[in-house]
Parts: C-alpha cells; sequence; structure tokens
C-alpha cells in the first residue's frame, strides 16, 4: 500500500492503477501480521469453504458451510524436517463463536479481535442478505482468516494452548474446550450490569475509553448506513447509461454514416454500465474493514465492563470489611449503633454471657482477618487488570489508527482507479462521437 | 407508380412517375420557379440533400462566414408588463448585406407568440419544406415556473438557434415574412393577415381522416423515408428519456452523497490522529458531490434541449410527410373523380348519339 507523503493539503499517491493481481488482493487478506512465537512456527490460513448437509440439533436436515483451516510449518521448521506437511480440518462458524467465547472468558483484561459478522448488515439492494450466498461466504473466509491471523499475532493470545488445538484438532477439540469449565467462569450479565451503576469510583480513563468506543460505534455504524445507500445510488447511475447502449445500437442500424460511430459509443456504454458490479465488490472490503472496528467496540467495551465489575467487587469488599470492624468496636464498647439481631435480642432477653461475647469476638476478628486478605487480593485484582489491560489498550489503539488509515489510503486510490476507468470509457465513446 | 428501390441515402436519386405535370410536387424536374421567383426544390430527395446535419455545417461554417449576408441574434430578455397580462420580450438583432432589405442592421423587440407565428406562416407557404422546430409552450407537468431564469435561458437559446437556422436555409430564409418578423417594430398588423391557425387546423384534420382511409400505394422512396422518420423519431425519444432518467438518478445520488460526507466529520470528532484523514476524506466527498452537481446541470442544461430539439424536428419530418401524404390522397381522389366523370361524360354522349339522329 502506498503511504501518503504528509504534505498538509494533498497526499501525493503515486501509482495508483491496480494491476489485476492488486484487486485481487483486495478481497485477500490485507493484515500485517505481527511476528509471535507461534507465527514463527507455523503459517495460518483459510483457504477455501463448502457447504455440507446434516442433522441440527432437533435433527433437521440443515445446509450450512464449513471453512478450511490450514497450517503448515514455515521455512525455519522444514530445513530440518521432511515430515512436515501442510495440516487441514474444517471448522463450521459456530466453533469459531466458541473458540471466542472461551478467548473472552479467559483473557478478559484483553481486547479479543472480533469474528466477521453473523448475518449480512449495512446491504445495500443488490447485495444478497442471504448466509448461503457465494459473495457472502467469501467475504466471511477471508474475515475469519483475518480474526485467526488477529490472535495469532497477539503476544499473549498466541500462546494459549485451546487456541492451538482449534486450528490442529479437528475431533477433540470441542470437548477440550467445554472441559475448561469457562462457561462457569463468564459473568452473568446481571451482575455486570448492575456493577455498572452501582461503582463509587470508575476509574477516569475507563469511562473515558468506554465513552469514546460508544462514540466510535455510532460513528461508524451511520457511515456504513449512509455508505450503503449511497452504493444503491450510485448503481442505479451506473445501470441506466446502459439503456444508452441499447439506444445507441438499434439507433445504429437505421443510420449511414452515423451507424459505426454509434455502435461503438454503444458497446462502451454498456462496458460502463457493467464496470459498477466490480466497483461496488471492491467497496464491500473497504466496508468489511470499517466493520472489523465496529465489532472491536465491542470488545473494547467487555474490557471496561469487566474493569467495572473488578472495581465494584473491591469496594464491596472494602465496605463489607469496614461493616465488620465497625461491628466489632461495638462489641467491644457495648454501644449498639448499628442495629443487629443480636443486639435486639440481647435487650429482650438479657445480656449475654461474657463466656458468649468472647466467642462472639474471635469469631469476628476471624471474619476481619479473612476480609482483610479478601481486600488485599481485590486490590492487586484490580490493579494487575489495570495494567494489563491498559496495556493491551495502548497496544489496540496504535493497532487501530494504522489500519483505519491504511484502509482509507486504499479507499482512495480504489476510488481514483474507478473514476480513471470513467475518464478512458467516456474518452472512448467522444472519440466514437467525433468519428462519426 | 414504379417500383423503385431506393438506397437509405437518398442522395441524388429521383422519382420515376408518370404524373401530370401540374402537380409539381411530384414532378421529374428538381426544382421550380415559385411565386418569389426564386428557385425552389421540390422533391424530397433533393431537399434531404440541402438540409444537412449540424457537423457538416460547423465545417462548411468557414466557407459560409464568407457569405453569410443575413446574420441574426437573440438575447435580452426582459419583462413586459401590460394591464392585461406579464410576458418576456426578445431582442432580436439582425445584421444583414442582402438588398432585399433597406438598412444593413435591424433591431426588434418579440415575443414567443411572434415567433409562433412566424413558423406557421412559414410552414403554410413552404409546406414541402422542413422548417426548424420552435420551443415547446410552457408545460404545466413540468413544474418549471414560467419566469424562472433557467427556463427563459434554455428558451432564448432555442430562439436563437430557430432563427439561425431560418435564415441559413435557402428558401426560407428569403420569405416576406421572415423579412417582416426582423424589420417592422410592430407585428400586430401583419399577424391579422392571411389564413393562419384555421387552416393549419383543417390540415390536421383532413390529415387524420386520410391516414385512417389508407393510401393507394406510396412511392418507394417515401415509404423509406417515412420508415426512417418513425424510428428516428423513436430513437430520439427514447435518448431524451433515458437522459431525463439519468439525471433523476444521479439527483438522488447526489442527495446520498451530501450525508456521506458528513459521517466521517462526526467521526473525525472522537479520533486524535485519525481526524485528518477523516476529514480529507469528508471534503474529498463534498467535492465529488459539487462535481457531480455540475455535471447533472451541464445535463440539464445542454444535452437535454438538444435531444428535445430533435424530438420536435422527427416531429415536424413527420408534419411533413403526413402533409405529403394528404396530398397524393387528395391527388388520388381528384383522380378517381375525374376518370369517373369521364367515364361519365363518354357513357352520356354514346347514349346520345344512339338516341339522336345522326346529322
Amino acid at each position: 500500500m502506498m503511504a501518503d507523503s504528509g504534505s498538509s493539503e494533498v497526499a501525493v499517491i503515486g501509482n495508483t492503477d491496480l494491476t489485476s493481481s492488486e484487486s485481487e488482493n483486495n478481497t485477500m487478506n490485507t493484515m500485517v501480521e505481527k511476528e509471535t512465537a507461534l507465527l514463527r512456527r507455523i503459517e495460518i490460513s483459510v483457504p477455501e469453504a463448502e457447504k455440507r448437509t446434516g442433522k441440527n440439533t432437533v435433527n433437521m436436515q440443515e445446509i450450512y458451510t464449513v471453512y478450511l483451516i490450514e497450517t503448515r510449518p514455515t521455512e525455519t521448521v522444514i530445513e530440518g524436517d521432511t515430515s512436515a506437511a501442510p495440516d487441514s480440518l474444517w471448522r463450521r462458524y459456530s466453533e469459531f463463536e466458541l473458540l471466542r467465547m472461551y478467548l473472552l472468558v479467559t483473557y478478559p483484561y484483553i481486547v479479543i479481535p472480533p469474528l466477521p459478522e453473523k448475518r449480512a448488515e449495512f446491504v445495500w439492494h443488490k447485495l444478497s442478505a442471504d448466509n448461503l450466498d457465494p459473495d457472502f461466504v467469501e467475504r466471511r473466509r477471508v474475515g475469519l482468516e483475518n480474526f485467526l491471523l488477529r490472535v495469532a499475532s497477539h503476544h499473549i493470545l498466541a500462546d494459549d494452548e485451546i487456541f492451538f488445538r482449534f486450528l490442529t484438532e479437528e475431533k477433540r477439540w470441542k470437548e477440550e474446550v467445554l472441559v475448561t469449565g469457562f462457561q462457569d467462569k463468564a459473568d452473568s450479565r446481571l451482575k455486570s450490569l448492575s456493577a455498572m451503576f452501582r461503582v463509587k469510583n470508575p476509574d477516569k480513563q475507563f469511562t473515558e475509553l468506554k465513552h469514546y468506543s460508544e462514540e466510535l460505534n455510532t460513528a461508524i455504524s451511520q457511515l456504513l448506513r449512509v455508505r450503503a445507500r449511497v452504493a444503491d445510488r450510485l448503481y442505479g447511475v451506473y445501470k441506466v447509461h446502459g439503456n444508452y447502449g441499447r439506444v445507441f445500437s438499434e439507433w445504429s442500424a437505421i443510420e449511414n454514416e452515423m451507424g459505426d460511430g454509434l455502435q461503438s459509443a454503444g458497446h462502451h456504454m454498456d462496458t460502463y454500465a457493467a464496470s459498477i458490479d466490480d466497483i461496488l465488490e471492491e467497496e464491500e472490503h473497504y466496508a468489511d474493514q470499517l466493520k472489523e472496528y465496529l465489532f472491536y467496540t465491542d470488545a473494547v467495551r467487555s474490557v471496561c465492563r469487566k474493569h467495572e465489575l473488578i472495581q465494584y467487587e473491591l469496594e464491596m469488599a472494602v465496605q463489607d470489611l469496614a461493616n465488620k470492624k465497625q461491628q466489632k468496636e461495638e462489641l467491644t464498647s457495648g454501644t449498639v449503633r448499628i442495629f443487629s439481631l443480636k443486639g435486639m435480642t440481647s435487650k429482650l432477653f438479657g445480656q449475654e454471657s461474657q463466656e458468649q461475647r468472647e466467642s462472639r469476638l474471635a469469631a469476628l476478628q476471624q471474619s476481619i482477618e479473612d476480609g482483610e486478605d479478601a481486600v488485599m487480593e481485590k486490590n492487586k485484582e484490580c490493579r494487575v487488570f489495570l495494567q494489563t489491560a491498559w496495556k493491551d489498550i495502548e497496544r489496540f489503539k496504535e493497532q487501530k489508527d494504522k489500519d483505519l488509515r491504511d484502509a482509507l489510503i486504499s479507499y482512495a486510490i480504489m476510488q481514483i482507479s474507478m473514476c480513471k476507468k470513467g475518464i478512458q470509457v467516456w474518452s472512448n465513446a467522444k472519440e466514437c462521437f467525433n468519428k462519426m | 407508380m414504379s417500383g423503385h428501390t431506393v438506397p437509405a441515402d437518398f442522395s441524388g436519386h429521383m422519382l420515376d412517375l408518370d404524373e401530370d405535370e401540374d402537380l409539381e410536387v411530384f414532378s421529374k424536374k428538381t426544382s421550380t420557379l415559385d411565386g418569389d421567383g426564386n428557385l425552389v426544390p421540390n422533391s424530397p430527395s433533393s431537399l434531404v440533400n440541402q438540409y444537412r446535419l449540424d457537423e457538416e455545417e460547423e465545417e462548411e461554417e468557414e466557407q459560409h462566414a464568407n457569405t453569410i449576408d443575413l446574420f441574426i441574434t437573440v438575447d435580452n430578455p426582459e419583462s413586459h408588463v401590460t394591464a392585461i397580462e406579464t410576458f418576456i420580450m426578445y431582442r432580436v438583432l439582425t445584421k444583414t448585406t442582402r438588398s432585399e432589405f433597406d438598412c444593413s442592421e435591424y433591431e426588434v423587440r418579440r415575443r414567443y407568440q411572434d415567433f409562433l407565428w412566424l413558423r406557421s406562416r412559414l410552414e403554410e407557404n413552404h409546406p414541402t419544406l422542413i422548417v426548424h422546430p420552435l420551443p415547446e409552450k410552457f408545460v404545466m407537468k413540468s413544474m418549471v415556473e414560467r419566469f424562472n431564469d433557467d427556463f427563459i435561458e434554455t428558451r432564448r437559446n432555442a430562439l436563437d438557434r430557430f432563427l439561425k437556422k431560418i435564415s441559413e436555409h435557402p428558401v426560407l430564409s428569403f420569405s416576406e415574412h421572415l423579412q417582416v418578423f426582423l424589420t417592422e417594430p410592430e407585428l400586430t398588423s401583419y399577424k391579422k393577415q392571411g389564413p393562419g391557425f384555421l387552416s393549419r387546423m383543417g390540415d390536421t384534420v383532413r390529415g387524420l381522416a386520410n391516414s385512417v382511409r389508407g393510401l393507394k400505394s406510396r412511392p418507394d422512396e417515401f415509404t423509406h423515408m417515412q420508415e426512417y422518420v418513425e424510428d428516428f423519431s423513436n430513437k430520439i425519444c427514447s435518448l431524451d428519456k433515458v437522459t431525463q432518467r439519468i439525471i433523476r438518478e444521479q439527483k438522488e445520488y447526489l442527495d446520498e452523497l451530501k450525508q456521506y460526507g458528513p459521517t466521517y466529520t462526526q467521526w473525525a470528532g472522537s479520533e486524535g490522529d485519525l481526524a485528518e484523514p477523516l476529514k480529507g476524506v469528508a471534503s474529498c466527498v463534498e467535492h465529488c458531490g459539487k462535481e457531480t452537481e455540475e455535471q447533472t446541470q451541464h445535463l440539464s442544461e445542454v444535452l437535454v434541449p438538444v435531444l428535445h430539439e430533435y424530438v420536435l424536428c422527427a416531429e415536424t419530418l413527420r408534419g411533413v410527410m403526413r402533409r405529403r401524404d394528404n396530398l397524393q390522397a387528395e391527388f388520388e381522389a381528384k383522380n378517381e373523380a375525374l376518370v369517373s366523370r369521364k367515364t361519365d361524360q363518354e357513357s352520356t354522349l354514346t347514349l346520345m348519339s344512339l338516341y339522336s339522329p345522326s346529322a
């Protein structure tokens, strides 16, 4: 990809003509992979997709798509190992979802890369919203490959054993991931919701981050919505020009001197009208790049929510400890400031014995010590979470800025190419008219 | 009538007919003298030769420039208010070296109705010639304000083209009506003369009646021409419609595009390093929008009027063809009447000779 020269006014972009291989690349992954131990050992790709039939959970026949995951050892490994052959297995979209859920629960302080959309959204009318449509399947294939590469490029996620098994063990993987019991570790929706509302001292940075991710979500959604409408209209404009082609062609049949010119011009109009299909197909790739970051905002919000939860739990633990200490003080001083059942019953049934009092005090002391341990634990958890999460968020921000900048640049290049093609077609048509 | 195979390009081909010499329209002679004493081409084939396409005209304009002796322009539209109505007056400027004109320069003010008058007189006096069409009257359905600037400008342009075409026509440019139109300060007295409107009405009515009855046979040359005119008319109408559709689609595209740019600006508001590139995209989209708007405007102001003009030309051609058909039908009817009268006369004479004693 060409980078701009950094001038303040107009970015000077050099070669803007897309070669056929380049435009093919646009439908392939443009993600730059980071070096991790995993990626030094193997190359990962999702080269194919296939339809299968089978029985679903309610024993009804269904058609679904499976994707081929191919892993092959890199050059550095092959040298010594002659038995190194590429490994491959087939997986459904739902298995990818399971993997992602596992990662979300196991690494709550990391912004987990998103999957390509489950259903086609922000569709302009010609594009099918059908999940079995070959164009949709193709774009999903690219998205799944992108997902795997992003995970494999993350220095923490890449080392995960379950992830590796996902890539290499077709049959037993599902069992193994369920065995980890990650589903039990998942925080309930209710818990995280209540945390959101009751946190007393939310971290300022995280609050800002949450707002930013909400704004980004809104901005990209709006952009994608309008883009789909623009694409729709542009399609209409190009296609109507096809009518020119038809009329010119018919007209050329009744003309003598003008006949040839009209015929040729008609062909150019047909070419023009047909060109919009490719143009919009390429634009879908741009839309997909934006969608990835739209879904990333959900991942960012997950991290923020987890932080809120931990913060809340810390505050609860601190509060709990404070209560217990208060109780102890009252017990020793004999004054009842806090209403307690014991206090009530002792009023009604008379003071308790010294023995009872002392055993109660001992229990409370133990409870306080436990509480102090809990607070320390929670504090540590909070601190660690804050550190690791913030580090990953910084990483994410850098990645986001770079990726989106590249996406915008290639969008611009695409637009330029489209305009150049248009100029070519109309110049040709003008030539034909001149010769008439 | 002979069955002549005539090529689509009619240049130089004569019609071979055994008709009465009286009917000049179908005579073998390519031209006769008309009332003004000028040479008038009669057969449509030679007419087609003389009525050239624009492109060729441009090439010849350089040759013409030296020989142009009548140059007319229409400009300066101004609103004219009377007690009864308000209308637009256009300035018609004439420069000429022709001897028929007393002066070399004339300036008069004319309204659309005056142009209509001129054209109808030209058509009446030269029914075989193709008189360039005028822009249409104000049409309600187009939702254009009658005194909207764009509408007036488009009309002025078309009126200018009309007079230029007439002035370049070898026959029509010498019409006395044209001279009156260009030189007289007040047209009202001239407009009252002549049959004018009603006779054209009669023409149309007769035309309808005859097309229902059907012609005996039409000379091949004219059948070909008729077919061509029909086809051409269809094609040019289609082009007109397609262009208008494109304009509509582009306007709708533009509406959406105007909302697209701001989404980038809105996004830029929450970003740091990305803000500049995003704002850049927003301004590019805006720029594209402006260009598209200009282009759509150009289509409306330049291409559509020209296409429209040729739609009207096709209409005019059809009118001329109809007139020709009508005349042929009339001729046939009169011929039949003549033949039947002659037969009657002969049978009467025969009867008379049978019953009266030979002297």
